[in-house]
């Protein structure tokens, strides 16, 4: 049989499925009817398809329509015979009809709605538009799976109750609630980065998941200078996730890695947006972020790190949207030009004493400037706000070796 | 169109200054224009303290009638809105401003549909 086998069926799932529930929810009005609809095409796909369809997402969404129709049909409520004309009479893909846009970037701004718990804008974000299976979710922010599951359908319910809204804001909205997208896009691939817990330092697939949701969403808003500025932050990142752990697992700091082990189709493509970006002088946090890390990325050795122009970054993003913890990131850069004491002085007037990158950062700095006593001090103080096992033992060695 | 319960909670010691009281009438007397001029109001209204509150209830048939408020709690919603609006984020504007008029928390709840 040339049938298609359960594979390519997967890979389709992950690759249409964001778009066919999109388009089901704007003509049924509902996401869970949408996601039914949707699986229940699926599996009428695995049991008909002699071979994959020219336009699989086409023949799903049509498919997935028909059945929603079917089960209307049967039901007799006037929501059901409302739900049906609208069924009958839209197109399925709107742009033919107005300046209206992709459906799934409706999808992303109602499952990042402000109204919704972020756990739960981070969970239907991957369920929906990453396709992801509830068990993947649930294992991958490390709680069960009943907790999870019952996370997203509290999420639905709530969106369908309090009717948000199935649309793109409003520009005087956008900024804001634009904001919100990024903010979920980018803790997904912090947990997926930084793993806050556990034993694994990365959890790739939640990364690979962020790249993949900041690319679509550069598609589908490509004239958002703070969108290229997410693609291109993750990008660059992505690019030295390999090289962030040892052969035997342990943690690997910026200066000491290896380097040829970075990525560079993903640091080429992230300079390139980080170049376009700086073209259209609409600079934003998520742009600075990049653009430092497109600094880093350029120095084929730590030595080579052109210090100077990170600073003058980190300046230019201290001048249009301070944050304490921007000028902790500062404060370490300034070190390398201006030594560990002058550093400290920035360092110690923060505001941070519960976040662990400030102990980690103060300890450091202790080291270098010779203070050995604080130094320690410090590092208990990281050690104590740290969860992560890889990290944990890195912050231990170092203190150890102080 | 959905109809949305706005709720405007405060600590049971609650006492802006005078000066500020009557500047918080204010706001919310504009408010209120606004939103009925706009078709938006249903209904809407400032409460009694908790404390002129009567719980009257049916336990196995029988009715008692008790002094209080259904629950202690260290806030209590004070006024109210009922306002017909599109959608979540229409609600949400419209608390928004709500907020800022009376300067404490505002909850936006829907109603149930009508069956």
């Amino acid at each position: 049989m040339g049938s298609p086998d359960r594979d390519s069926i997967a890979r389709i799932f992950r690759e249409e499925y964001g778009r066919c529930v999109s388009t089901l929810t704007r003509l049924l009005g509902d996401i869970s009817l949408a996601e039914e609809a949707v699986a229940e095409a699926f599996l009428i796909a695995v049991e008909q398809w002699a071979e994959l369809p020219p336009n699989p997402g086409g023949w799903i969404t049509t498919t997935a329509r028909r059945k929603a129709i079917d089960r209307l049909r049967r039901e007799s409520t006037r929501d059901a015979r409302h739900a049906e004309a609208a069924l009958l009479n839209e197109p399925d893909d709107p742009q033919e009809v107005g300046p209206v846009r992709d459906d799934r970037l409706r999808m992303l701004f109602t499952c990042c709605h402000p109204a919704l718990a972020a756990e739960a804008r981070i969970a239907l974000t991957l369920r929906i538009l990453g396709g992801l299976q509830t068990s993947e979710i649930a294992r991958a922010f490390l709680v069960p799976e009943p907790t999870m599951a019952q996370r997203i359908v509290r999420a639905k319910r709530k969106i369908r109750d309090a009717h948000i809204p199935y649309r793109v804001p409003r520009d005087a909205d956008l900024p804001e609630r634009l904001g919100g997208v990024l903010a979920v896009l980018y803790l997904i691939y912090n947990a997926g980065h930084s793993a806050a817990s556990g034993p694994e330092l990365n959890r790739a697939d939640l990364c690979e998941e962020a790249v993949r949701l900041a690319r679509l969403l550069s598609e589908l808003m490509p004239d958002e200078p703070e969108v290229l500025g997410m693609l291109a932050l993750l990008l660059l990142l992505e690019a030295r996730r390999p090289s962030r752990t040892d052969s035997t697992g342990a943690l690997v700091l910026l200066t000491d890695q290896d380097r040829s082990r970075w990525n560079r189709a993903l640091i080429e493509e992230g300079h390139g947006l980080v170049r376009a970006c700086l073209r259209r002088g609409a600079p934003g946090p998520y742009q600075f972020h990049a653009a430092i890390n497109a600094v880093h990325t350029d120095a084929a050795t730590a030595a080579d790190t052109d210090w100077t122009q990170i600073v003058a970054l980190y300046d230019q993003w201290m001048a249009s949207a301070p944050t304490a913890v921007v000028a902790l990131n500062r404060a370490v850069a300034l070190a390398e030009l201006a030594g560990p004491e002058v550093a400290l002085g920035a360092v110690e007037p923060l505001d941070l004493t519960g976040y662990q990158p400030f102990w980690v950062a103060r300890a450091e700095l202790l080291v270098r400037a010779e203070r050995p006593a604080e130094a320690r001090q410090a590092f208990d103080r990281a050690l104590a706000l740290t969860e992560n096992a890889v990290e944990h033992a890195h912050l231990t060695s170092r203190r150890a070796s102080v | 169109m959905t109809q949305y319960l706005m709720t405007v909670w405060h600590p049971n010691d609650y006492l802006p200054e005078p000066d500020e009281m009557q500047q918080i009438f204010a706001d919310v007397d504009a408010l209120n224009t606004e939103i009925q001029a706009a078709g938006q109001w249903v209904f809407g209204g400032g409460l009694m303290p908790a404390e002129s509150a009567t719980v009257v209830r049916s336990v196995d048939g029988t009715v008692t009638v008790t002094d209080g408020p259904f629950l202690e709690t260290k806030e209590m919603f004070g006024g109210f809105w009922i306002v017909e609006l599109p959608d979540l984020d229409a609600a949400l504007d419209l608390a928004k401003r709500a907020t800022v008029a009376c300067r404490i928390p505002v909850e936006v709840r829907p109603f149930q549909p009508e069956p």
